[in-house]
């Protein structure tokens, strides 16, 4: 993986914090704002190593918490969890179909809020939860599934588009070339 | 499958987690501050793109409209500015009769009324809370009321140089004294609404032979020494005794509308 990978990577986090609290369209259209981050964790648990995973999970998680009231870090551990668990079985996971990626990003979007809640709620602070918050549940379960895809899509695409391509080998050498004449 | 250095980095990771959920509220406050300054080019970026935007629809709009806009703000300021004269002579009053009495006087609102632009808003969506781009610069502190004309938003939570976050009414951080305009002024505590709808807050602790209706208004009650008195909350939709039914609980339709705040006023502290 490249330095341009990760790069790109933390750079999608720090947008996807920035448009879910300065963009509020969809939270109107649907009644919750969906959250990205999920969705760009399963993209950087199952492209990079543990080290990016652990460094994605405090930088993303930072970022949100900064402009959010949750207290600071609340939302590095359910990234981290979501992170670790999918590094740890990411050699049975089929990363390149699309069903796989919705799958682990549905798992992860909802995986992810309630892990933030219980920690809210473990620290003794007061979110607030009722019936309504089962439908923005389901919306950002199904937010980050169909966000997920997308992401794969969109980074395989910078990839290819600005990262180096591989050396194509030939046989040729010129210190093997043969030389006819006498120069 | 992980290896044994990998198990120890993830738990340095935890590790590091716990301790900075374990700081005090000041410093985690301020690392915050620090860590959501690194999004002010993009918010900034944000608002010359709006204001840009602004003033390319402004130089559209035709010279005559303008001239009829004029006009109509033109007149409305003359009434404005008529009962701005008998309301200053009942300020006068009421100070007068306040000193006969002994009460402290009202301080008045005039020149303490800042402008700020909400920037961002909660991108979690448990809580209900803005950022506005006015801070201490501008003489906000923490707990200073939050209005717009048509009625209560919040209450500054934390502030730095140049942001503040308001916490708005609805979240469980804000909780306001209150009272409903009725023959008895019955009062209660707005407190938080559902996660669903943002235009919707509960009051609670009223008295259970309260005589509610739908469509009362709600006013701040001055009572909880955060809001001053008599800004407009919301009207009541619906009344219903609380669960213990040693109380009564309603619900309140917020005046202001929380889920597209643009400009707010900040109330600055004397």
């Amino acid at each position: 993986m490249s330095a341009l990978h990760h790069t790109l990577i933390f750079a999608a986090a720090f947008l996807a914090v920035f448009c879910q609290s300065a963009f509020g369209g969809l939270r109107h259209l649907l009644g919750a704002q969906i959250d990205l981050l999920p969705a760009l964790m399963v993209y950087a648990a199952l492209n990079a190593g543990l080290v990016t995973v652990m460094s994605f999970a405090l930088f993303a998680g930072l970022l949100f918490d900064s402009l959010s009231a949750n207290p600071l870090g609340t939302t590095v551990m359910p990234l981290l969890i979501i992170g670790v668990m999918i590094q740890f079985r990411r050699d049975l996971i089929l990363r390149d179909q699309i069903f796989a990626q919705v799958l682990i990003g549905l798992l992860a979007s909802a995986i992810a809020p309630v892990l933030s809640v219980l920690m809210l709620l473990s620290g003794r602070h007061e979110p607030l939860i009722g019936w309504g918050s089962l439908w923005q549940w389901i919306v950002m379960a199904v937010g980050g599934a169909v966000a997920t895809p997308v992401l794969f899509f969109l980074f395989g695409w910078f990839n290819r588009t600005f990262g180096y391509r591989p050396v194509i080998e030939t046989s040729f050498r010129d210190d093997r070339e043969i030389r006819r004449g006498r120069n | 499958m992980l290896r044994r250095p990998h198990y120890f980095a993830v738990a340095l990771v935890v590790l590091l987690t716990l301790l900075v959920l374990s700081l005090p509220a000041s410093i985690t406050a301020r690392l915050k501050l620090a860590i959501g300054s690194l999004f002010l080019p993009l918010f900034g970026l944000t608002s010359g793109a709006q204001q840009a935007s602004t003033k390319a629809t402004d130089t559209l709009v035709p010279r005559g409209e303008l001239a009829r806009q004029n006009e109509v703000l033109r007149r409305e300021n003359q009434q404005l500015r008529v009962q701005a004269i008998q309301s200053d002579e009942l300020l006068r009053e009421n100070n007068r009769l306040r000193q006969a009495l002994g009460w402290e006087a009202q301080s008045p609102w005039k020149g303490r009324l800042k402008l700020a632009k909400v920037v961002s808003r909660d991108p979690a969506n448990w809580w209900r809370t803005v950022q506005i781009d006015r801070g201490t610069k501008d003489g906000i502190k923490e707990d200073c009321a939050v209005l717009t004309p048509e009625g209560l938003v919040g209450k500054i939570y934390s502030v730095s140089l140049t942001r503040s976050q308001v916490v708005l009414v609805g979240d469980p951080s804000c909780k306001v004294a209150a009272l409903v305009e009725n023959d008895v002024r019955d009062g209660g505590v707005v407190g938080p609404g559902g996660p669903f709808d943002g235009s919707f807050a509960t009051m609670k602790h009223l008295s259970r032979n309260a005589n509610l209706k739908p469509g009362q208004n709600v006013v701040t009650s001055g009572l909880g020494g955060v809001f001053p008195k008599g800004i407009a909350i919301g009207k009541i939709a619906d009344v219903h005794p609380s669960e213990s039914s040693l109380t009564t609980d309603a619900q309140i339709k917020l005046n202001a509308r929380l889920d597209a705040l643009e400009e707010v006023w900040v109330l600055i502290k004397q």
